[in-house]
């Protein structure tokens, strides 16, 4: 059946589009601006690319936010898969009650996560910085593992595992052989929501990180007090290609692979 | 098998620590004064009636909220139907359009609303530009709405937007074709075809956008910030300004305790909505 397009609906489309985009383009196109000031243009330029890797400040941010975004989502695949293979195998109550409270930090509000964790590093008496930044993040990251894992977990036939337990395997040898390979799509998924949400979170951060270790969030927004310097536009510029490049690339693989696994059916 | 059940205990250990006990300590410290005694002041002094600063910007936090997501729905639903309708494929290329800005800094897109909306800013030297060249009848009123509530509902409503289209978008792909075909069978207009059968269908769709919306628009201290000024201060920066600024703990944690009482009672209602209007669909 053909349908016939509404003109309405691409102009529609199109004035929602504007309304997403139409800052990131202001902030890639000042990023070439050679004024310093936001709002007014004073010639094309690169020179906010050049200043950038000279700048320390941003440079450090930099480091700690894909350190801290690489390292705890890593802990989370970990403690999140195991915790969701744990789930999967125990009863009904203690998983009910387990995923209970794995939703809480994703129901509550950023700002309430933040401070509750605040209070509790102050409480045991772990100064701010590094580390307590790097438990924060565990904390909101694990559960985007485990929702992920847990779907390909109830999608798996149970009989398969216990054969591969009939036949010899030790359970760990099943859970490698058998389970892995099944849920590492769902494990893959989650590390990757949960490497995006810690290089975006702001919020949480802000409350967990000491004054001498920031993640380029809380750079930018203690920057937004003083004015941004346009260096950052450049720095986000330069991230928002890198992931745009990385997306393409992982989608037109996925497409291919999809294609390939279609014409082996056939 | 028991051996795989000890998986859960390093999850459940830092369950304990990190998830149950920093709720556990807000409430604690809501509950005690600067020498740490136990006290009701702190609740007292949000819900006093007589002096109801407090009591307002919780109102105001509520307000803007509304008003963001209501226009979220409006914006949002339209376009999630246009979405639906496109051909599978280029379904996923689009709506990967929508979940690419994401992936910039949020607080820097919104820091960019601000080029975009201040007084001599890129939107009024757009309009200056059009009444240059329009006749004086129809000149167009420049754009002054930088530190007011309406920047803070356009920054809610920009950072928003993907979350209501989303989940609506999900649930619209997702209606079973043959229903809407057996309504046009059965002589139904188009109009009513979308009241009765694909507006009802997509009702659990729209109630977690709602959630997904409302959610941060309340708890939100960074748009009001940026946007709003300092006038418009919202409930979450109350909070933040106890803990960075004025250091009483107690109090902070009270209203935090306020706050998630608010979003459990708020997800409580939209949750119980749904279920029954999903039973009742069944039903029918």
């Amino acid at each position: 059946m053909k349908k016939k397009r509404n003109p309405l609906a691409g102009i529609y489309s199109a004035l929602i589009f504007l309304f997403l985009y139409a800052p990131i383009v202001v902030l890639i196109v000042f990023s070439f601006n050679s004024s310093k000031s936001r709002g007014h243009w004073g010639g094309f330029s690169l020179r906010w690319y050049e200043t950038l890797f000279e700048n320390s400040k941003l440079m450090d941010a930099l480091q700690t936010t894909l350190s801290v975004a690489l390292t705890s989502s890593a802990i989370a695949v970990i403690i999140g898969t195991a915790a969701a293979l744990g789930m999967y195998f125990s009863r009904k109550r203690t998983r009910t009650l387990l995923m209970n409270v794995t939703s809480l930090p994703m129901l509550n509000a950023d700002i309430v996560t933040g401070i509750s964790l605040l209070l509790l590093f102050t409480f045991i008496g772990l100064k701010l910085g590094y580390t307590s930044l790097l438990l924060a993040h565990i904390t909101f990251n694990i559960p985007y593992i485990i929702l992920s894992v847990m779907p390909k977990l109830n999608q798996l036939d149970k009989n398969t595992f216990e054969a591969a337990l009939d036949l010899g395997a030790t359970p760990l040898q099943a859970f490698f052989k058998v389970m892995l390979p099944e849920i590492s799509p769902g494990i893959i998924t989650g590390f990757i929501l949960a490497f995006t949400m810690s290089i975006d979170d702001f919020v949480i951060s802000f409350f967990t990180t000491g004054a001498d270790v920031s993640t380029l969030s809380v750079e930018i927004y203690s920057m937004s007090r003083r004015g941004i310097k346009p260096e950052i536009n450049a720095l986000s510029t330069l991230m928002f290609l890198a992931v745009l490049i990385l997306l393409i690339i992982v989608n037109v693989r996925s497409g291919r692979d999809a294609q390939k696994r279609e014409q082996e059916r056939i | 098998m028991k051996r795989i059940k000890l998986a859960l205990i390093p999850y459940s250990a830092y369950a304990l620590i990190f998830i149950v006990a920093p709720i556990l300590l807000i409430l604690l410290y809501s509950f005690q004064d600067s020498s740490g005694s136990f006290t009701l002041e702190n609740y007292a002094r949000f819900f006093d009636l007589s002096d109801p600063v407090y009591l307002k910007v919780l109102w105001r936090s509520i307000k803007l909220a509304v008003i963001s997501t209501v226009i979220c729905l409006i914006l949002g639903y339209p376009m999630a139907y246009i979405l639906s309708r496109l051909p599978a494929r280029i379904r996923g290329t689009v709506s990967f359009l929508f979940i690419l800005p994401m992936w910039m800094n949020f607080l820097l897109r919104t820091y960019s609303w601000m080029s975009l909306l201040e007084r001599t800013g890129l939107i009024n030297s757009l309009i200056g530009w059009f009444n240059g060249i329009l006749p004086s009848a129809l000149q167009l009123p420049t754009l002054d709405i930088m530190y007011t509530q309406w920047a803070v509902v356009l920054g809610n409503v920009y950072n928003f937007l993907p979350f209501m289209i989303l989940p609506i978008y999900t649930v619209l792909i997702k209606i079973d074709k043959s229903l809407i075909e057996a309504a046009q069978d059965l002589g139904a207009s188009r109009g009513r075809v979308f009241r009765k059968v694909i507006f009802p269908l997509s009702l659990s769709g729209v109630v977690s956008g709602i959630s997904m919306t409302f959610m941060p628009a309340v708890t939100t201290f960074v748009i009001s910030r940026l946007l709003g000024g300092g006038q418009n201060a919202l409930i979450g920066d109350m909070i933040e300004n106890q803990f960075k600024v004025v250091g009483d703990w107690g109090f902070g944690s009270a209203m935090s305790v306020i706050l998630m009482v608010l979003i459990l009672l708020t997800m409580n209602v939209i949750q119980r909505y749904e279920s029954e209007n999903s039973g009742g669909s069944v039903l029918m």
